[in-house]
């Protein structure tokens, strides 16, 4: 069984509806531990040695957060600045994190369609999760693509949104037991792009 | 006592006239002093007489003089210097006693020579310190070997008051003893006397140690200030006169009194009391070193003791040079240390009056020599002059390359009240490495704090002596923590005419009061329980439910704008009507602004690029 540590950010939670659901269809679930930035650092005062030992205690490290000008809200940048520290997180010393499972989970308000080359915002996610990835190189990390919910800037319908939160448990469930192939789940566009086929329906 | 006061009269109005003058020249006060003294001296206008009595008297402006050195010296950095002080002291004393001798042995017997030779070796401890404290050279590499070369010659006087007398080959003059104080200790065996000076030190040492502070702080409890400048005076006298009685220098006992209580919380106190004291007596025994310039008798053997002048300061330079380059002083610092030291010293004069007195040296040779070293004192401060004349240019130089690498440690700051509020103050900043000088009034609560390891003094912040002798006259920071409002601004008001250069932060115990001190021109006003409110108040919407991260920006948001409303309120704050509508305003401004929950409440959050999508 794997240890998972969603490092959660957002802003502004009593006024997300996505994120929130999200968050609480997998909190509280055996081996998984939730990580709330915000709620943690309000003042951006990162505990480094705190969250050092969050990640060495875990093996798959998530970060979820709404898309924010193609990037992350800015706490997961302090986060990345401060903890990933050298002879630990990377350099010839640093294995901390070595052959730790990492991705992103994104909420975005624009519909997945925007998001493709030919699309409004001409970039994929894929594409725009490039320096998670990069950094996931640095520091010896497993990087898969992100799972994303798009389209969500008119409010979505309560069912979709149960419906998000459902699959997105199911993957945690999943990953945690591993029943995820992992070299599979490395070539796909998006982690949640075709889920039954990657974890199997239940 | 008519003519006491007359000739008091003479000395102080010669002091406040020829002081300022010779300041305004550039020449520094000792040279002031000198002057006024020859001016009204016997061989001047022959206002003053008795000027031997006089000098004998003030003399003790020495003693007192070392005693604030010692208070400024903790006996951890006394620890520090103890090679300096043996290196530089001895090889100072030897070497120049050595040279002096053989050149006197030359012309006379080698008893005479040697004791010639040991008394010109030293300097003045009282122009030089003067003159160094004034310039502010004293923590200057230069300054602290001269300060060891200093103390060591103090302490080599006890041996020469032993020697001398040894050395006699004429029929003594008379034989009363020197100094002979409380008690006679020449009656007891040798093995007793001995171990009486060794007693008399360890007494005053514990004193200072044990009793000192204890009885001061029983003192300040008082409040009675002149009390409290008795018992210091009592101290230092107190000390010396020990050191008398067993046949010590008293400069060297009133000198470790200070030394042990420089780690006390009276320290500043001690120094702004006694400080004044010693400069009036220094001041009228420079005033009668320039007096007993005896110009009849200079002028009878002119070229004799021009020449012995000009030998004396070239041998001491000399060897000062040189033990500058052996002990490798850098060579920008080796020529003041050199200049500073390069004159005779008043002790020459009391050992002279020995040398008489025993038989050592005849009149006839005396005289000379003590208007030699009269002059080489007058010349000092004079030597001082010329050589920062010589090296202005590349001190300045110097000094604009050394500004970008200050230290945090060398940050001086002063913490004015050591309350509740000044407590916090003083462990943050000392967490930080900033070491701030503390004051406090309270004597209790000093004693407090001192246990546990916080470095605070004793002594009344908004007095002008005692700010001073804190350093704020090269301090960069007042923090003002009083919660009395008309202290804080006779502080301020205080600190600002005085010393200009430093930045001042203050509390206020409220509103009112801080309009208060923004009346006075202070811009660093911070109300004491305006953060702890705030504080409080993010805590209990925390607990109420709200979002950490929303609550903390509220906080933020509230203290932001409340303090941008304050120069607005305080222009309107004489008018109460206009005051009270624009404190509405303001307020309902603020509570539109901040509604728990609002678009606006989280503004920048919510709204972080998400304007079509604020649901995500």
């Amino acid at each position: 069984m794997k240890k998972i540590l969603i490092n959660f950010a957002h802003p502004a939670k009593s006024r997300s509806s996505v994120n929130k659901a999200l968050r609480n269809a997998v909190v509280g679930l055996e081996g998984v531990t939730v990580n709330d930035l915000y709620q943690t650092y309000p003042d951006f005062m990162i505990d480094v040695e705190r969250e050092k030992k969050l990640c060495e205690e875990h093996d798959v490290i998530i970060f979820q957060h709404p898309l924010y000008w193609y990037s992350t809200p800015s706490i997961v940048k302090e986060w990345f600045d401060l903890v990933l520290e050298h002879d630990w997180a990377y350099g010839s010393k640093g294995t901390a994190l070595e052959g730790k499972l990492f991705f992103q989970v994104i909420s975005t308000g624009a519909d997945g369609d925007s998001y493709q080359k030919e699309g409004f915002n001409e970039f994929t996610l894929t594409e725009l999760s490039a320096p998670f990835r990069a950094t996931a190189k640095l520091c010896k990390l497993v990087w898969l693509p992100p799972f994303a919910i798009t389209g969500v800037h008119g409010g979505l319908p309560s069912a979709e949104i149960l419906r998000h939160g459902e699959n997105y448990q199911r993957t945690i469930i999943a990953l945690r037991d591993e029943r995820v192939d992992i070299e599979q789940a490395k070539r796909l566009e998006l982690l949640n792009i075709d889920l039954n086929q990657l974890i199997g329906s239940e | 006592m008519d003519a006491f006061l007359l000739q008091f009269f003479i000395f102080l109005v010669a002091a406040a006239v020829a002081v300022p003058f010779a300041k305004k020249l550039g020449l520094g006060s000792v040279l002031g002093y000198l002057m006024a003294g020859i001016v009204i001296g016997p061989f001047g206008a022959s206002l003053i007489h008795d000027v031997e009595a006089i000098m004998h008297f003030t003399e003790f402006g020495v003693v007192m003089m070392l005693f604030l050195v010692g208070l400024e010296l903790k006996p951890s950095l006394l620890w520090q210097l103890k090679t300096s002080i043996i290196g530089f002291g001895g090889s100072q004393v030897i070497v120049t006693s050595l040279i002096i001798t053989a050149i006197a042995a030359a012309y006379l017997p080698w008893q005479q020579a040697l004791a010639i030779g040991l008394i010109l070796s030293l300097s003045s401890t009282a122009i030089v310190l003067q003159t160094l404290q004034e310039k502010g050279q004293m923590k200057t590499e230069a300054g602290q070997s001269v300060f060891a070369v200093l103390l060591f010659q103090d302490l080599a006087v006890i041996p020469m008051l032993a020697i001398i007398p040894l050395l006699a080959t004429l029929p003594s003059v008379s034989l009363d003893h020197h100094d002979s104080g409380v008690f006679d200790l020449h009656a007891l065996p040798e093995y007793l006397q001995f171990m009486c000076t060794v007693g008399a030190v360890v007494l005053v040492l514990a004193i200072g140690k044990y009793a000192g502070q204890p009885m001061f702080r029983i003192i300040a409890r008082t409040g009675v200030r002149e009390i409290f400048v008795a018992a210091a005076l009592a101290l230092v006298i107190g000390s010396s006169l020990l050191m008398l009685a067993v046949g010590l220098s008293p400069a060297l006992g009133a000198f470790l009194a200070g030394v042990v209580l420089a780690d006390s919380e009276f320290r500043h106190e001690l120094e702004s009391d006694i400080e004044p004291f010693k400069g009036l007596l220094l001041g009228i025994f420079f005033i009668s070193i320039g007096a007993s310039l005896n110009f009849p008798l200079i002028g009878e053997n002119v070229t004799l003791i021009i020449g012995m002048t000009v030998g004396l300061i070239a041998i001491k330079g000399l060897v000062l040079i040189l033990i500058g380059k052996v002990f490798s002083i850098s060579s920008k610092e080796r020529s003041l240390f050199a200049v500073a030291l390069a004159q005779g010293g008043e002790f020459a004069f009391v050992l002279f009056q020995l040398t008489k007195n025993t038989g050592v040296l005849p009149v006839s040779i005396i005289e000379p020599l003590i208007s030699a070293v009269a002059i080489s004192m007058f010349l000092a401060p004079l030597m001082f002059v010329l050589h920062d004349k010589l090296t202005r240019s590349t001190f300045e130089e110097e000094a604009s390359q050394d500004e970008d690498v200050i230290q945090k440690g060398d940050h001086k700051v002063i913490v004015a009240g050591f309350g509740q509020l000044g407590v916090d103050i003083g462990r943050f900043l000392l967490s930080a490495g900033i070491k701030p000088v503390i004051l406090d009034y309270d004597s209790n609560n000093v004693a407090v704090l001192r246990k546990l390891g916080i470095e605070v003094y004793y002594g009344d912040a908004t007095r002008l002596d005692l700010l001073e002798s804190a350093g704020a006259a090269d301090a960069e920071l007042l923090v003002v923590t009083f919660s009395n409002t008309e202290s804080a601004k006779h502080l301020i008001e205080l600190a600002a005419k005085h010393y200009p250069q430093l930045k001042i932060v203050v509390n206020a115990k409220d509103r009112e009061a801080a309009f208060e001190l923004m009346d006075i021109g202070a811009d660093n006003i911070y109300r004491e329980t305006f953060d702890s409110a705030l504080s409080i108040g993010q805590s209990a919407m925390m607990q109420l439910g709200v979002d950490p991260y929303e609550a903390h920006r509220l906080k933020q948001i509230f203290r932001k704008k409340d303090m941008q409303m304050m120069p607005e309120l305080y222009k309107q704050r004489c008018e109460e009507e206009s005051y009270i509508s624009l404190y509405k305003q303001h307020h309902a401004q603020l509570e539109a602004l901040m509604k728990l929950g609002s678009n606006e409440g989280l503004a920048a959050a919510s709204k972080a690029w998400a304007v079509k999508n604020p649901d995500h």
